[in-house]
């Protein structure tokens, strides 16, 4: 059994020039946890990756494992296992040798090397390879060797770097449901890092979602999803029809808003001052209809189809209002609509939500 | 807690920080003492009067002598002509290799790379035997028809001989520029209706010009700083060998031999410089891992292709053949062939003085060994540090590139000669040990760059993988780096040693004694006798036997690649 260490940042900055790529950064990483860096290229998350692994020394604040301070551990003393994104076998050892390194490193005896090599292989289900060269692999393999060449020293936490962007999409989604049983299996505390909201939510039993430095919401999977606390957060996670607009009256558990392109949008919210608010609907909380069907309670507006993609499981819409494109993502579609018809546009109250104006 | 943590992390930071330092540092005062230091020596002589003051004054005597104004003028016409002639042979051989495919290409590959690889004063002497004034062509010629062509006299000569043992170099860089066009390029112009002689002109000539021109204006630069071959056919009026004559007759305070010297610093200067910017634009056309764009070929255009490159090859290697044949003779002279066939020449050189070949592998192996090591840690430095001084040092490397071997070997004499070397006890231009200095410093661009691309291809993230999984710096470098740079360190190696094994025009300015020489100082010395030129000959034949053994090792470990080293 792996011990599962846990990983604090305190404070963490980091700076190349004089931009910060990252920049007071406070997390807490469980023991066994799941952890998520998620945001676009060039937020800091590869960054403090490298700062966990010990290849960048932070500028400021303090990285603590299990409650030690390892600012001054090299890299070859902190037992955190990473995945690099590019794997990084080594062309000139075998499969074998490559898994095998770091327990050579570790003064591991031989006899129990080749024990542990054979099983590390056998839980990423490449058995027979241990004696070709990495070059003689498919990607996904590699991606394979790698994880096992890292687990097999039974680090103390696995950093994994965009471990699947270089897979195709049929194999990153055979290894995402892998990966994740591995996790779950080991108890290991994992720091993942990427840009695919759609992994990330996946796999994390927490995601921290970064933006420019700064992690900007902490969360469960659910949380991010379903309760973004900013703009940005609402449009990296997901996507989301975005409006702006002023609360004009409020009550029995309803506000009223009044949108700048002057839609008038009922969301089912407890909010009892009045001011600016930015409120997002899920392109799959939108229906379609023909127009007059309505229920009372929804809220309703008329457009007209711009755009619908065919998406086996659903339809991607794009519905245009007064000059103004929805998106609607509509499930087990009873009508299908073409470019031009009239529509209603409808969504539960419910179903919108509410992020507070920044700035 | 924070702040008592972060102390010690900045003690590590610094102390890694301190020990590349000082590798820097020791690099930075080596470079400076064996290669800016004596060059800038030769820069002052040329620049300073009597009194230390900053003067154009030698500059203004050295354009108002004409036999001066005749060398430079001789050198620059010559070295244009060598373009000009060796470019007909070269661009048809270029695309012939770049975009055919035929049975035996890579036989004609490697023998059109080879007159690079020898060193072109052996060639010369061949050419006065098969070709001279006296030679075996118009020995026929008188015989037959009653009248003789000077091949050999004067700039034709030189002209000649530099064009056979150049032209590789603009073959080589015309043909990585026009396999390097993406096909997509030409494929897109095909689509739109260009097709044969118009495609070549309107697409593909324009994007395999700057490899072309890269090429011309090395071949220039080493037309213009050659030593040997004037020396060899015995025509003075070029700049190289006027340095050389003015330094060693008229003695080392002579200023014009300075003054020569800068002229051809300038020069190579600024011939490099411009070789690389057209490089630098060529890399637009280019692709990673490009596509091979060659073609299988038959039938008539196969049999004029392998006609033309035979022809082409059998001029260039002429000399080779001729050195062969004058090494097995007793007497070749007046005569179409030799006349006596003997073994004697190689027993005079392999076991009666045996000390020339000696001193070659020893010397060339020392420079070697030193050229790899500092080839290394020059491309370490630049590779996965961060210190200031990086550009300098890559400067500095790159330096010698652009220094006629005359003039560092001017340099050379400037700085070290007439006071004890300390720890040496005698002035470091009286021992052999300054023949090592002067190659290892001639060859370092070489191994640096070699070096700098094998390290090039290891991602740091293998390293640090290794780093990941427990080991330390000494051992990921052991373990990871080492072995995945070993092939690029051992061809790097390999380029300097066989490269100094021929080199002639810093060593003839160096030797302190004669049996201190080496190889190619023993052929000059015993072509000097028309009674030594069978030995010379001998010796000749033993350096192209040891330069293709190089070559061809280098073209095991380094593959296709192993051309690069003789572009810029």
């Amino acid at each position: 059994m792996m011990n599962a260490a846990q990983v604090r940042l305190e404070k963490i900055g980091k700076k190349y020039g004089e931009l910060w790529a990252a920049r007071d950064v406070d997390v807490n990483i469980q023991s066994g946890e799941f952890y998520t860096l998620l945001g676009p290229s060039g937020c800091g998350k590869t960054t403090l990756l490298r700062i966990i692994a010990g290849f960048l020394a932070p500028d400021e604040g303090t990285v603590f494992l299990d409650e030690r301070a390892v600012n001054d551990v090299p890299p070859w003393q902190r037992d955190v296992g990473m995945v690099f994104q590019n794997y990084a076998l080594w062309p000139h050892m075998t499969v074998f040798e490559n898994v095998a390194f770091g327990l050579r490193e570790r003064k591991v005896p031989r006899s129990e090397i080749a024990k542990r090599v054979a099983e590390a292989l056998a839980r990423v289900g490449l058995s027979a390879t241990e004696k070709r060269r990495p070059s003689q692999l498919s990607g996904g393999q590699q991606q394979r060797v790698a994880l096992a060449r890292t687990l097999v020293v039974q680090p103390r936490a696995l950093l994994l770097d965009e471990p699947l962007s270089n897979l195709d999409a049929k194999l990153r989604a055979e290894m995402r449901i892998e990966l994740l049983k591995i996790q779950r299996d080991l108890g290991i505390t994992t720091v993942y890092v990427t840009h695919d909201q759609e992994e990330a939510l996946a796999l994390s039993t927490r995601i921290a979602v970064m933006d420019s430095g700064k992690v900007v919401q902490e969360g469960s999977p659910r949380e991010i999803y379903e309760r973004p606390r900013s703009r940005f957060v609402a449009e990296f996670v997901g996507q989301s029809n975005l409006f702006f607009g002023t609360i004009k009256q409020s009550g029995g558990g309803f506000v009223e808003i009044q949108t700048g392109e002057g839609f008038t949008i009922k969301a089912a919210r407890n909010e009892a001052k009045t001011g600016k608010i930015t409120l997002y609907i899920r392109p799959e909380a939108i229906e379609l209809a023909p127009v007059g069907d309505a229920s009372p309670e929804s809220n309703r507006l008329i457009g007209k189809v711009a755009a619908s993609a065919y998406q086996g499981s659903s339809v991607a819409y794009e519905v245009d209002v007064q000059g103004r494109s929805l998106r609607a993502h509509v499930a087990h579609p009873k009508n299908l609509f073409q470019r031009g018809d009239v529509v209603a546009v409808i969504f539960d109250p419910k179903d919108v939500g509410c992020v507070v104006e920044e700035g | 807690m924070a702040t008592t943590e972060a102390a010690p992390a900045l003690r590590l930071r610094e102390k890694i920080d301190w020990l590349q330092g000082a590798l820097m540092a020791a690099l930075l005062v080596l470079l400076f003492a064996f290669v800016l230091y004596p060059v800038a020596r030769v820069l002052w002589v040329a620049l300073a009067d009597e009194n230390s003051r900053l003067t154009l004054i030698h500059f203004q005597n050295f354009f108002l002598r004409p036999l001066f104004r005749e060398a430079l003028w001789n050198s620059l016409w010559s070295g244009f002509l060598v373009v000009i002639f060796g470019s007909f042979l070269a661009v048809p051989l270029a695309y012939v290799i770049a975009r055919y495919d035929f049975r035996g290409k890579i036989l004609l590959q490697t023998l059109a790379t080879l007159p690079l690889v020898v060193p072109p004063f052996v060639g010369a002497v061949a050419f006065q035997q098969i070709l001279g004034r006296s030679g075996a062509v118009n020995l026929l010629l008188m015989r037959w028809l009653d009248f003789s062509i000077p091949f050999m006299d004067g700039l034709t000569g030189v002209v000649l001989v530099q064009t056979l043992h150049f032209f590789p170099f603009i073959m080589l860089n015309t043909a990585v520029s026009l396999s390097n066009i993406d096909a997509s390029l030409e494929e897109m112009a095909q689509s739109m209706g260009c097709h044969g002689l118009r495609l070549f002109r309107r697409v593909t000539l324009p994007l395999m010009l700057p490899g072309f021109i890269a090429g011309s204006l090395l071949t220039f630069i080493r037309a213009i700083d050659d030593l040997g071959t004037p020396l060899m056919l015995n025509y003075k009026n070029l700049l190289a060998p006027q340095a050389y004559l003015r330094i060693t007759t008229i003695g080392i305070d002579d200023v014009d031999g300075y003054v020569i010297c800068v002229v051809l610093v300038f020069l190579s200067l600024a011939s490099l410089l411009a070789a690389r910017k057209y490089l630098g634009l060529a890399e637009y056309a280019t692709v990673q891992g490009g596509r091979d764009t060659s073609r299988r070929i038959a039938g008539k255009k196969l049999f004029f292709v392998l006609l033309f490159s035979a022809l082409a090859l059998a001029a260039a290697l002429l000399p080779h053949a001729g050195i062969f044949l004058l090494s097995l003779s007793k007497v070749w002279s007046y005569s179409v062939l030799p006349t006596r066939i003997t073994l004697d020449n190689y027993t005079e050189i392999l076991f009666r003085v045996p000390h020339f070949i000696k001193n070659t592998l020893l010397y060339a192996g020392l420079a070697a060994g030193f050229d790899v090591i500092l080839g290394a840690a020059i491309a370490f430095l630049l590779l996965r540090s961060r210190l200031w001084g990086r550009n300098l040092l890559d400067a500095l490397a790159t330096l010698p590139l652009a220094v006629p071997g005359v003039v560092l070997a001017v340099g050379y004499i400037r700085v070290f000669h007439g006071w004890d070397f300390p720890g040496v006890g005698k002035p470091l231009t009286s021992t052999w040990f300054v023949l090592v200095i002067v190659y290892a410093a001639r060859r370092l661009p070489y191994t640096v760059r070699a070096c700098y691309a094998a390290l090039q291809q290891v991602h740091v993230s293998l390293e640090e993988s290794a780093q990941n999984l427990g080991a330390n710096r000494l051992r990921t470098f052991l373990r990871v780096t080492l072995p995945l740079i070993s092939g690029g360190l051992v061809a790097g190696g390999l380029i300097a040693f066989v490269t100094s094994c021929v080199e002639l025009s810093s060593t003839i300015m160096l030797v302190p004694r004669i049996e201190y020489g080496p190889i190619s100082y023993g052929i000059y010395i015993y072509m000097q006798s028309p009674l030594g030129r069978a030995a010379g000959a001998a010796l000749g034949v033993v350096a192209i036997v040891m330069v293709g053994i190089g070559t061809y090792l280098t073209h095991r470990i380094f593959g296709a690649r192993a051309g690069s080293a003789f572009r810029v």
